[in-house]
């Protein structure tokens, strides 16, 4: 006891080194569902997207096809494009909605901000599919209330459903709604983390709330914003359940993403092979998308 | 709110406001400044409470209401027929309990699983553990949804096509678990391990004696984030379940909106009580949420 008492003292106590198993024990169940359901699906589906495979039965090496396929595969394309157009329009209105509720919700003028709080939380713990649900709802061509106002006010029924332009924008929008409680939590928790004194300061200097928020709450919760875009934009490039039910990917196919198409020709069509490869462009995305954003966020940070 | 009540709610917050932080001016600077930004929040509040409750006011009205011109704000006969018909059709109730089921086993095990790995990467050093927290981080920037086919063939192969175990295992491995309580276990003193040593007790002892304990407002917290992940998962258990039987709440739904004919009063009647659980809990948990700092776990 005494012994090890001093072994203890002795020893640096940064120096935790010299315990291997209990952490082993500890971590050994996430180890294996890490090997399971991650490293095991990514290896066979890296080899799958050079087969043939259907699901069942043999399959053939058939190299590169599937990728070449996919390159000349114009349903791919309008995916493909289709969910970077949704993205590219999700991420920006989900930041710069959820970040102006932050900062109205964290000022202390405004009155009744914990009562206000919870009427942006409801629609983050909706399900996707209850998201798509309730703005098809809203937004349906002969019987939403939205059109229903617009007649109401002199203006002729909008296409929310049939225009394919008009019914991404639905989605956008529902999306952005839905997600604002996620992000907004983000910004609440940065921005009450920058310093008081920087305000006393700038107001002390005749800086007006616009100059505060662009020259202190932005470049402090700069860090935040990026982790913000990173995880949105993940989020919008695989999403798939509010279209499911706001539209079906529709009117007809223009509004399928990547994650329905690999649904669709994976389990529906049965063609593995030709998901695998789909799934792997896409996994390359998100990854290309991370390692842009982190070189940037690092080099913001050294500057 | 009164009209005597105002402007000495506001006379106090503005001399708080003064001495606490950034400075106020007079009582009337204070009134004229908080005018501004509560109306925005209100309006926004609005505009984000009004699509949900238009949707609950409509769950209330008979189906041959639901398309009457003009329509009408408030059901001019309120009625549950739509909720009534909602749970008797299609095995309603059976996907409420295969929900259910899933979510608190989902959840209990993902709690569980995330503590011990949050715990060992904060509380111990070595090469292999900074390399599995590495491969945690990489399991965000893949998920699931990504590796879809491949990772329904692992499933199948390991037999659980079919079976709800299937929804739950592949889901239990959560990045921001492990970050939350990596986390929370990085504020916690290592003098309280070393003691805990010096008194002779084993590691793992300690973590379940000790640490556990400790750590249950953030246990808490990834309760009710997992709870609600699991409520509304809606592709994968669409994968892989075949069996009505075994339907989950989300797949009925979306096999309601699937339909050639939508049936709007079963629908909504359907949709709003598979809101009801989680906004029952998050109203009661509350503050775990609101106040958790998630962000801390994102961040690292």
């Amino acid at each position: 006891m005494t012994k090890r008492a001093s072994d203890v003292s002795v020893s640096p106590p940064r120096s935790r080194s010299k315990y291997t198993l209990a952490p082993l024990v500890l971590i050994a169940a996430n180890v294996v569902l890490f090997a399971l359901f991650f490293v095991w699906p990514a290896v066979i589906g890296l080899v799958y997207s050079f087969t043939d495979y259907t699901g069942i039965g043999s399959f053939q090496f058939v190299g590169l096809d599937n990728y070449q396929k996919l390159l000349g595969d114009s349903t791919f394309y309008d995916a493909m494009t289709r969910t970077l157009l949704y993205t590219v329009l999700f991420v920006p209105l989900n930041f710069v909605l959820s970040l102006l509720i932050a900062n109205v919700l964290v000022s202390k003028h405004a009155k009744g901000a914990s009562v206000a709080r919870i009427f942006f939380f409801i629609p983050w713990l909706l399900s996707p599919i209850i998201v798509g649900v309730l703005w098809r709802w809203l937004f349906g061509e002969n019987f939403g209330l939205v059109n229903y106002l617009i007649e109401k006010v002199g203006g002729s029924a909008v296409p929310w459903q049939s225009n394919a332009d008009l019914s991404l924008i639905v989605v956008v929008v529902a999306a952005s709604w839905a997600w604002t409680g996620f992000s907004m939590l983000l910004f609440i928790a940065a921005i009450k983390n920058v310093p008081t004194s920087y305000y006393e300061a700038a107001s002390l200097d005749g800086a007006g709330p616009w100059r505060q928020f662009i020259s202190i709450t932005l470049p402090s919760i700069a860090p935040t914003s990026f982790i913000v875009i990173l995880l949105n934009t993940i989020h919008a490039m695989k999403e798939y359940a509010v279209f499911a039910s706001l539209n079906s990917g529709g009117p007809g196919t223009s509004n399928n993403l990547l994650v329905q198409y690999i649904y669709q020709t994976g389990f529906k069509a049965g063609q593995i092979g030709y998901a695998s490869a789909a799934s792997f462009v896409l996994m390359l995305i998100l990854m290309g998308v991370a390692v842009i954003q982190m070189m940037v966020n690092r080099r913001v940070e050294n500057r | 709110m009164t009209t005597t009540d105002m402007p000495r709610k506001v006379d106090a917050d503005s001399v708080r406001a003064v001495s606490k932080k950034r400075n106020g001016g007079s009582a009337t600077g204070g009134l004229r400044r908080a005018i501004a930004p509560t109306t925005l929040l209100w309006v926004l509040a609005g505009l984000y409470g009004i699509p949900v409750l238009w949707f609950v006011l409509s769950s209330f009205k008979p189906a041959g209401d639901l398309f009457s011109l003009p329509l009408t704000v408030f059901p001019e006969n309120p009625t549950v027929s739509g909720y009534k018909a909602a749970w008797a059709s299609a095995n309603f109730a059976q996907y409420f309990i295969n929900t259910t089921l899933v979510c608190l086993i989902a959840t209990i095990l993902t709690v569980g699983v995330s503590c011990c790995t949050g715990y060992a990467l904060a509380k111990y050093d070595n090469k292999w553990l900074k390399a599995f927290f590495l491969c945690i981080l990489a399991t965000t920037m893949l998920p699931a949804e990504v590796m879809l086919a491949p990772l329904f063939l692992v499933v199948r192969d390991l037999g659980f096509y079919n079976s709800l175990t299937g929804i739950i295992l592949p889901a239990l491995l959560t990045a921001t678990g492990c970050f939350m309580f990596r986390q929370f276990f990085l504020t916690v003193p290592d003098e309280l391990i070393e003691a805990a040593r010096i008194d002779g007790a084993k590691e793992l002892s300690i973590f379940l004696r000790i640490m556990v304990p400790l750590s249950r407002p953030i246990a808490l917290t990834l309760a009710i984030l997992s709870f609600q992940w699991r409520w509304n998962d809606y592709i994968w258990p669409l994968l892989m379940l075949n069996d009505p039987d075994k339907f989950t709440v989300q797949i009925g739904i979306q096999s309601l909106v699937g339909a050639q004919n939508i049936n709007w009063s079963v629908l909504l009647g359907g949709s709003v009580i598979s809101m009801i659980p989680l906004i029952v809990v998050f109203l009661v948990f509350q503050r775990y949420v609101m106040n958790a700092d998630i962000n801390a776990g994102l961040k690292d």
